[in-house]
């Protein structure tokens, strides 16, 4: 079982990487800039991390996925600094036996990346107003 | 005993754009002691942010040593 962690500014992946002979599905996930919320249109996001502990709650995350199912391999690379509208910063690609378990186990990292990795954005409106997006309290977690 | 302090995002931002500094506390000190030196200087901060104490999330009753890194972290929004 391979696991493969980064947070930095490096551009995503548009490819998975070889599978194992015995997997038979990827899901891999892009998230993207949107350009349009509710409240009008946005230009660019730009990410910060504390990249030393997010890479760590990050492997967590594909360790807990792999105990969950019976993955070849997880990806979590996330991006920081400015992107524009339309620009991926977030891939996710598992590679597991059967569809269903990759599906699964994409989710939950993506769900648990949200809600665990210290990793913040700053939205850029189109018309130049700069704000921090509320997001969620982390939470100390214990083992298991 | 010294210990560096890492402020991100919006917290940086309301401790006037210093991401990075070293304290000065005394022997003994926990964190609600280094998050009451903080506010002293950036009251705009929050009385209970998260605080990971060398990556790891601890409690304000959290002791500290020297040469700690200690991190104020905003709620997240990854993604």
């Amino acid at each position: 079982m391979t696991i493969d962690v980064r947070v930095g500014p490096e551009p995503l992946p548009l490819t998975p990487p070889p599978v194992p002979a015995a997997d038979g599905a990827v899901v891999a996930f892009w998230g993207v800039v949107r350009g349009e919320e509710p409240r009008g249109s946005i230009a660019a996001l730009e990410y910060e991390a504390y990249a030393p502990m997010a890479e760590v709650e990050l492997r967590a995350i594909a360790a807990e996925a792999a105990a969950r199912w019976p993955l070849g391999w997880v990806r979590i690379h996330h991006r920081v600094g400015r992107l524009a509208a339309g620009e991926a910063s977030v891939w996710i690609a598992v590679a597991a036996p059967r569809r269903a378990q990759a599906f699964a186990a994409c989710r939950y990292v993506l769900e648990q990346l949200k809600r665990r990795a210290p990793i913040w954005k700053r939205e850029i409106a189109a018309d130049g107003a700069a704000r921090w997006r509320g997001g969620r309290r982390l939470r100390a977690r214990r083992d298991g | 005993m010294r210990v560096r302090v890492l402020l991100f995002a919006r917290y940086r931002e309301l401790a006037g754009g210093v991401g990075e500094r070293w304290m000065e506390l005394a022997p003994g000190a926990r964190v609600a002691d280094l998050l009451a030196a903080l506010r002293a200087t950036s009251p705009r901060l929050p009385p209970a942010p998260a605080v990971a104490r060398n990556g790891a999330l601890v409690d304000a009753g959290a002791a500290l040593a020297d040469g700690d890194e200690i991190a104020l972290l905003p709620p997240v929004a990854g993604g």
